[in-house]
C-alpha cells in the first residue's frame, strides 16, 4: 500500500491468505479494490489487465498457484506489464505441505514460463524487509517493466515481528514512463535506447495500445519474422541487464576476512547468521552472503564477499538451487576468487532448521570447513 | 479477370489498423461478419453521443476469432489462450471507467476458458462477451471444438465427435447475468440491434454469434461451398422467445435456437463492490 497498491486480485492459499485477508480490509480504504479470483490462472491475467489499464496491482500466493501463474507472468513478461506476485514458498512438489516452509521455487521463478523472457526477483528475509521490497519490487516492476517476484516463506509469513513503517516520502517510489510522443506517433513496444524500456500508456488515454501475446513489432503487430522475434526476446531479456545495478541487492556479514562464507536466503539465513556468529566467538573466520535479488544475481558483491573464502557453503531448504546459480558466478569469476570449494548443504526438510541443525548437518556430512 | 475497385475509404475505417489489412480470415469465414456488426453498432452508438470509442478496451484469446484484436483501433489485447475474460476483469477493477469488451471464439471461451466465463456472469461482471462460435478450431486446423456437434468428423474424432456438445448460451441462461442472446451471421442486422443494445446495459452481457467456417467445419461436413453453408446454418437458425432454458436448443440437426433470452438490469458487480467498500469517486466514475 506503500507502493501505492491500487488492485488485489487473489484466490485462497496458505500460507499467503494473511495478505489477502488483511487487504481485503484495508485497500479499499486507501481506494483499491480488492478481488477473489476463480483460481490463479484467473488472478495473474487480470493483474496483467489491471496494470496496463493503470493501477499498480498484486497478487499472493504460494506453491501450487505459482505454478498456475507460469502461464500469465510470460504474458506480463510479453507485454511488459510491471505487476508484483509475491511467492511464500512452502513445501512441495504438488500440494505439498501447505503449512510448512519451502525454498523450492527459486529456479521457478526465472523459468517456470516457457520461452525467452526476464524477470526481477527479491527475496526479503524479516518482516521489515518484506514491507521495504514489496515496495522497491514494485519500483523494479515499473523501471525494467516485468513482472516481479517478492519470494518470502512459510516460516517468515507466519513470523510476528516490530517493523518501521515509514512516512509518506520516504522511501522511494516509482511509477511508470509516460510516453513523450502525440498519441499517432506512440509505439507500445518502442524502447527508450538508453534503458530498451517502452514509454507505457494506459488504457483509455487515447494511444491504443496493443497488448500482443504473440511475437510483436514495435506498434504491437504479430510478425514471424526471424530477427523481429530475436531483437524482442534480446530486448527482453537485456532490459534487465542493463538496468541491474539499479535492481540487486544483497547483505554480506562478517565477509571481510571470511575464510568459510555460507550463503542462504529468507528464514534460513537468519538462522545461519546465528551459527556464524557462535562459529566466530570459537575462533572460525566465518561469514555469511545473503542474496536479497535473487534474479538478477548481485555478483559483484557475491564475488567481494568470496575474494578470500575456502570454503562456500550453501544452505538451502532444497537440492541445491542456489548452489547451482553459484557454480557459474564462480565460473564467470574465477580469476577473482581464490579457488574456493563450493559445498551444497542442501537440507530439504518441510521445517526451518535451527542453528544446531545446520551444525549437526555440517558435521553428518564430514566436512572439513574450517 | 475483374479487378476489385480500389477503395479510398470505408465508413468503418476509423476503428480499424487499415495497415494491416487485408485480414487471415478465409473467404466464407462469418467472423469478418460477426466484427463488422459489432464496428457498426459501435458507429452508430459513437455517433449518436452515447459511447467514448476510446473508453474500449477490446480484449481477445486465441483462435482465428482472436485475431480481430490486432484489426480493429481501440485499446486492445490479444490475451493467452482462454484468459481474454479474467484480463478484462482486471482492466474494470483498474479504471471502471473502461468497458471491456471481450470477443472470442468458442473454443477460447467455452473450453479452455469456460471456468472464467462461468464466474465471470454468475458475478454479473461488467462486460460484455461476444463469443463467435463456428463449431470448430480453425486456427489449429480443424479438431474437435466443446460446440461440434454430435458425430461430426474432426481431425481428432476421425471416426465421428462421440461427445455431446456444449451449449454455452444456455449456460449462460442458467446462471442468469443481465442479458443472454444467441445471434447469427445469417441475420447481421440483429447482431448490431443486439450490441448496441448490449453496450449500454450494465452488469455481463452475453452475446453468442453463430458463424460459417467452410474452410474448415463445411469441410468436415461435406459443405465446403460457402454459400451451402450459410444456407444450412440460417436453415437451422430459429429466432424465438423462451420461458425456460429447455426452448434453448443447440442441435445443429433441427434447431439452433436465437433470440435475446435474457434482459435484467441487475446490480453489477462493480457497482456492488464500490458502493459495499465505500469507493465513491470509482463508484462515480463507473460505467458500462
Amino acid at each position: 500500500m506503500a507502493a501505492g497498491l491500487g488492485v488485489y486480485v487473489g484466490y485462497p492459499i496458505t500460507p499467503s491468505s494473511d495478505m489477502f485477508e488483511y487487504l481485503s480490509e484495508e485497500l479499499p480504504k486507501r481506494g483499491g479494490v480488492v478481488f477473489q479470483a476463480e483460481d490463479e490462472i484467473a488472478s495473474i491475467n487480470a493483474l496483467v489487465g489491471a496494470s496496463l489499464a493503470g493501477a499498480k496491482a498484486m497478487t499472493a500466493t504460494s506453491g501450487p498457484g505459482f505454478s498456475l501463474m507460469m502461464e500469465g507472468i510470460g504474458f506480463a513478461a510479453m507485454v511488459e506489464a510491471p505487476l508484483l506476485v509475491v511467492d511464500v514458498m512452502r513445501a512441495g512438489p504438488s500440494t505439498g505441505i501447505a503449512t510448512q516452509v519451502g525454498q523450492g521455487d527459486i529456479f521457478q521463478a526465472r523459468w517456470g514460463s516457457h520461452g525467452v523472457y526476464n524477470l526481477v526477483a527479491y527475496a526479503p528475509a524479516s518482516a521489515q524487509e518484506a514491507y521495504e521490497y514489496a515496495v522497491r519490487s514494485f519500483n523494479a516492476a515499473y523501471m525494467v517493466r516485468t513482472p516481479v517476484i517478492l519470494m518470502t516463506d512459510g516460516a517468515l509469513a507466519h513470523t510476528r515481528e516490530r517493523v518501521v513503517l515509514r512516512d509518506p516520502g520516504e522511501l522511494e517510489v516509482v511509477g511508470r514512463k509516460r510516453p513523450n510522443v502525440p498519441p499517432d506517433q506512440y509505439r507500445p513496444y518502442r524502447p527508450d535506447p538508453e534503458d530498451l524500456v517502452p514509454p507505457m500508456a494506459f488504457y483509455g488515454e487515447g494511444y491504443h495500445p496493443i497488448a500482443e501475446s504473440l511475437t510483436h513489432d514495435e506498434r504491437g503487430y504479430y510478425k514471424t519474422d526471424d530477427e523481429i522475434h530475436r531483437a524482442l526476446v534480446e530486448r527482453l531479456v537485456r532490459k534487465v541487464e542493463v538496468n541491474k545495478r539499479r535492481l540487486v541487492a544483497s547483505r554480506s556479514y562478517y565477509t571481510e576476512d571470511a575464510e568459510v562464507l555460507f550463503v542462504a536466503i529468507g528464514s534460513v539465513a537468519r538462522n545461519l547468521l546465528a551459527l556464524v556468529r557462535e562459529l566466530r566467538a570459537s575462533g572460525v573466520r566465518a561469514g555469511l552472503f545473503r542474496p536479497i535479488s535473487l534474479w538478477p544475481f548481485d555478483d559483484e558483491s557475491f564475488v567481494a564477499a568470496a575474494a578470500r573464502a575456502r570454503s562456500i557453503v550453501t544452505v538451502e531448504l532444497n537440492q541445491g538451487q542456489i548452489y547451482a546459480m553459484l557454480k557459474g558466478v564462480l565460473w564467470d569469476n574465477r580469476d577473482k576468487v581464490a579457488n574456493p570449494t563450493l559445498y551444497n548443504l542442501e537440507m530439504p526438510y518441510p521445517s526451518l532448521p535451527s542453528p544446531d541443525d545446520i551444525m549437526e548437518e555440517i558435521r553428518s556430512r564430514g566436512w572439513r570447513l574450517w | 479477370m475483374v479487378m476489385l475497385e480500389q477503395r479510398e475509404s470505408h465508413p468503418l475505417d476509423a476503428y480499424l489498423r487499415t495497415d494491416r489489412l487485408p485480414h487471415i480470415w478465409c473467404p466464407g469465414c462469418g467472423i469478418g461478419i460477426a466484427l463488422q456488426q459489432f464496428l457498426w453498432a459501435v458507429k452508430e452508438l459513437h455517433e449518436e453521443g452515447k459511447i467514448d470509442p476510446n473508453k474500449i478496451v477490446f480484449v481477445t484469446g486465441i483462435g482465428c476469432t482472436g485475431r480481430a484484436s490486432g484489426f480493429v483501433k481501440f485499446d486492445s489485447a490479444h490475451t493467452p489462450h482462454g484468459r481474454a475474460i479474467p484480463f478484462a476483469v482486471g482492466v474494470k477493477l483498474a479504471n471502471p471507467s473502461l468497458t471491456p469488451v471481450v470477443f472470442s471464439g468458442d473454443g477460447d471461451i467455452a473450453s479452455i476458458g469456460g471456468n472464467h466465463a462461468i464466474h465471470a456472469a454468475r458475478r454479473n461482471f461488467d462486460m460484455l462477451v461476444i463469443m463467435v462460435n463456428n463449431m470448430t478450431y480453425g486456427l489449429t486446423g480443424g479438431q474437435l471444438a466443446p460446440t461440434t456437434p454430435y458425430s461430426v468428423y474432426s481431425t481428432t474424432t476421425p471416426m465421428g465427435n462421440p461427445e455431446r456438445p456444449i451449449d454455452m448460451t444456455r449456460v449462460m441462461y442458467s446462471i442468469g447475468p443481465n442479458l443472454v442472446a444467441r445471434m447469427s451471421i445469417t441475420h447481421p442486422n440483429i447482431i448490431r440491434e443486439t450490441v448496441k443494445k448490449a453496450l449500454l446495459m450494465k452488469g455481463f452481457r452475453w452475446i453468442e454469434v453463430l458463424s460459417t467456417c467452410p474452410e474448415i467445419f463445411g469441410r468436415h461436413i461435406n459443405m465446403r461451398d460457402p454459400y451451402e453453408l450459410y444456407s444450412r446454418l440460417k436453415k437451422v437458425v430459429k429466432f424465438k422467445k423462451v420461458a425456460n432454458a429447455d426452448e434453448i436448443k443447440y442441435d445443429w440437426d433441427n434447431e439452433i435456437t436465437c433470440g435475446v433470452f435474457l434482459e435484467r438490469n441487475n446490480p453489477s458487480y462493480m457497482e456492488s463492490y464500490l458502493s459495499m467498500y465505500g469507493l465513491k469517486s470509482k463508484l462515480e466514475a463507473l460505467s458500462p
